[in-house]
Order: C-alpha cells, then structure tokens, then sequence
C-alpha cells in the first residue's frame, strides 16, 4: 500500500486543496479536545505529585519538575496518540471504508485516478504537522499544572517554575518529537489501510473502525516502547 | 465501437466468462441481461479494465485494451463514463463539484471555463435548483442525473452504466432510461449498460447480449426479443403472468 501511494500522482492545484482540508479536519480539528484534555491532565498530574511527595525534606521544586518529565515524555506524545487513534483514526477508517462501500473508490478507479494518492497521501502529509498538536499538548498540560499547582495552594508559582527549568534535558525534547512523527505516520497509515481494504456494508465499515482503532493503539504503545529503549538507553 | 473477441474470464479456477464476442457499436445503447450470477457485473468491470481477461480482447475503435501502456490506459479511461448503480458521488462534493471532477482531475480548463461546462450538462440532464446541494440532499433519480452529468461531462466516447435504475420508482426509472439513450443519440457514445429491468430492455435495447453461464447465449433488439422462442430468453424476460400475457397480446405466442 505504501509504494502504490506515491504512484500516479493527482494534480497538484487539486492535492493542495486536499492536503488543507486534511490539515483542517485531522490537525486544527483536534485542537481543542486535545487542548481540554492537556490542561486537566497536567492538573490532575501535579495535584497527584503534591499529594505524594508530602515528605517535608522533598523540595515542592519537584512537583513542577515531574509534572514536566510526566507531560513531555509520556503524557503528550503517547496518551494523547492514543486519544487521537480514536478521533483522527475512526474519522479515517470511517471516510474511507463509507468511499468503498458506496463504490466511490471504485469510480476513482473508473476515471484513471491512483485512490491510495487521492485518499491517503494528504492525510500523510497533514500528519507532518502533527508534532504541533503535541508541542499544544505539552505547553497546556504544564499549565494545567501550573493553575492547578498555584491556585490549589501546593507550591508557590516560583516554586513550580523552578521545578520546571531544574535539571532540564533539551534531548527529552527532540525523543518526544521523534516519537510524536513515527506515531503521526501510524495514526495516518493504519486507519487508512482498514478503511481501504475493508469489505461489506454499513456494519463493517463500524467493525472496521473499531479494530482500526485497536491496532493503531497497538503499534503506537510498541514503538513508545522500542523507541524509548532505542533513544533513551 | 468496443470490439470484444472471445473474452475469458475465471476466479479462483471458475470459469465466469467462456468466450463472449460481441460488438458495441456508438450511438446504439447496447445492454447486458442475465440472470444474477450469469456473468453480467464481471464483464462489465471486465470493459471497464478493472478486471484483467485471462484470454481474449477488447477493442476500443481498434486498440487492444490490454495491450496498452499505463499512460494509454490512463487516457483511454479519461474517455469512459461510468454511472454505478449506487450513483457512487461524493459525499463530501456538491453536486456542481461532483459533475466538475473530472474536468478539474484530466483537463486544464479554467475554473470558468469547468463552470460554464458543468452548468452546460447540469441543463442536458434536466436538473433544477441542485448546483449547491450535497448528494445526501437530493432524491435517487437526482443522484442517477447527477451521475450521468458527471459520466459525460468529458465528452466519453464510451458510456458504462451499471442498472442504473436499481433504487428507482418506475416513472423515474423509464426518465433515466430515456435520458440515457437520448445521450447516447445525441453524442454518438458507445453505450453499455448492465440491467435486469424489463422495461428498459423492451424500452431502450437496442442492441442486447443475454448471458447464461457465462456464455453469450443470445443477442438482438427489443423487437426480436418480443418474437424469439429461445427459452433461455423467454423464461428470464417473461417471468411473470403479467409479461407473459403481454407478450401473448403482441406475438400471439
């Protein structure tokens, strides 16, 4: 399917409005979820750490700083992934399977035009600008954490600050990012591949969805975890 | 004119098509019947190349499909129209989008020039007042319309109808069978067309393949098939008491 997606390119007047309207749908459309979800997040995640880290030697700096380590290593690139193998990926599946089960791949065809090229390739490169989503995530969910760390009465907002510059690693950064592209490429590949090459009618284009959902989850959690042992061992 | 010469076509080592040779010739709407699982759909996908033949050929005014480069076969397409039995438009489109695709995807015409054109064959096929509706907003015979603007808004030399009358009331199914043949006169396209309704074979055939088995085991017109004693024929078009008695008040039969 991969190969067959670079092949026979549509027009690029035509691919430009496409690769918008993906961006628009699968990026700008995600953002506000995303941006609700980072900020309790992060909230909830600093509330936790203060409730546990209670012992009156443990510097409150720390609760600023695994509120950070939590959200830039784990939280945004993986969780929120895993949140939009659901809204990005049963928005795929769901598009593309409804296409074939009302033979509007098949016209494509028909007409001479690659479908994997119309369909899939601007959902790939809408997938670039993923990481942007993430970065959002990232800097919300810290101030989600920031609110609720301050405001709660856990630490003072100097002590959070500080907590969040303490022992600071630029490379967390660049390993969320290069997590964040492998699962943009997955989020825009695998809803895509049970879309297309599902079978049936109505009712499966719903079990396509689903299982579309559950193996995007899969390879996501596997490469978080192969990736994490290749870059950060 | 599509030539098709001894064509073969089998799945997983059964035999769907056994060597029809036939020709569809232009300006004729030429129809498929048969029963369901007679072959109808695979040769029709067959012309359409989206199966491949394991033997024989099909000519398009001369040139062997098959035999075609990619590119050849790329811009031989560009010169069919399909009209798909669900209509097929796209969702996400209006209707005015939908009719202009293929114009914006294989011409370099101008936005103006793609409106002027749209709008053009939007007049042909009769439609009013749906330019900006979605397809989910129209009824199944605008939706066929809707279709048939979009299979001959390029011009095709060679239109492929798959029942387009499947869904259709039967007031509405006998318009687009008029309207289809009505283009095909007026167009001089070669036009196929994959049906089981007997109306549109009394109707618009006037050239009919009727498939049993995969074998081409009668062809005529709308006249001849009134007159033939082939059984095959008589009992797949005159299935009911109603047909029957019909074709007993014009044939005496």
């Amino acid at each position: 399917m991969l190969g067959e997606i670079f092949r026979r390119p549509t027009k690029w007047r035509l691919m430009k409005n496409l690769i918008f309207k993906e961006i628009d749908e699968l990026i700008i459309g995600s953002l506000g979820i995303v941006a609700f979800l980072s900020f309790f997040i992060g909230a909830v995640v600093t509330i936790q750490t203060a409730l546990n880290l209670n012992n009156p030697i443990i510097p409150k700096y720390l609760i600023g700083f695994t509120a950070r380590q939590s959200i830039i290593l784990e939280f945004s690139p993986t969780f929120i992934s895993i949140i939009m193998a659901g809204r990005m990926g049963s928005y795929i599946t769901s598009s593309i399977g409804t296409m074939r089960v009302t033979e509007q791949i098949d016209a494509l065809e028909v007409m001479g035009i690659n479908p994997l090229n119309y369909l899939v390739f601007p959902k790939l490169i809408a997938s670039i600008t993923y990481p942007f989503v993430i970065a959002l995530s990232m800097f919300i969910g810290i101030l989600g954490g920031y609110v609720a760390g301050s405001f709660g009465g856990y630490l003072a907002p100097e002590e959070f600050i500080k907590g969040l510059q303490d022992d600071f690693t630029p490379f967390h950064i660049v390993y969320a990012f290069i997590k964040t592209a492998v699962f943009g490429f997955i989020l825009a590949t695998v809803p895509s591949f049970y879309g297309y090459y599902m079978e049936g009618g109505a009712l499966e284009v719903g079990k396509a969805s689903t299982k579309s959902f559950v193996w995007t989850s899969v390879a996501i959690i596997v490469c978080n975890y192969v990736l994490t042992q290749i870059l950060l061992t | 004119m599509i030539e098709v010469k001894n064509l073969k076509k089998s799945f997983d080592g059964k035999e769907v098509l056994k060597g029809i040779s036939t020709t569809y010739e232009p300006g004729k709407t030429n129809l498929i019947i048969g029963q369901s699982g007679s072959g109808k759909t695979v040769m029709l996908k067959t012309l359409l190349g989206v199966h491949e033949p394991d033997s024989g050929q099909i000519l398009f005014d001369g040139k062997d499909f098959a035999a075609l480069d990619p590119n050849e076969k790329r811009n031989l397409r560009t010169e069919m129209g399909m009209v798909f039995q669900g209509s097929a438009l796209f969702d996400s489109m209006n209707v005015e989008e939908n009719i202009g695709f293929p114009l914006k995807m294989f011409t370099n015409k101008t936005n103006a020039e793609i409106k002027d054109r749209v709008q053009e064959v939007i007049d042909r096929v009769e439609l009013i007042d749906a330019n900006k509706k979605m397809p989910s907003e129209i009824s199944g015979g605008m939706q066929k319309r809707v279709a048939i603007a979009r299979a001959i808004v390029n011009n095709p030399k060679y239109l492929f109808c798959d029942e387009p009358n499947s869904g259709l009331d039967p007031k509405t199914s006998i318009v687009i069978d008029e309207l289809i043949q009505e283009i095909t006169h007026e167009y001089n396209i070669t036009t196929v067309i994959n049906t089981h309704d007997m109306n549109s074979v009394l109707q618009i055939g006037e050239h009919i393949v009727f498939l049993k088995d995969g074998k081409l085991v009668w062809e005529g017109n709308s006249s001849e098939i009134m007159q033939t004693d082939n059984e095959d024929i008589v009992d797949f078009v005159y299935s009911s008491e109603l047909l029957k008695e019909i074709r007993k008040f014009h044939t005496n039969k």
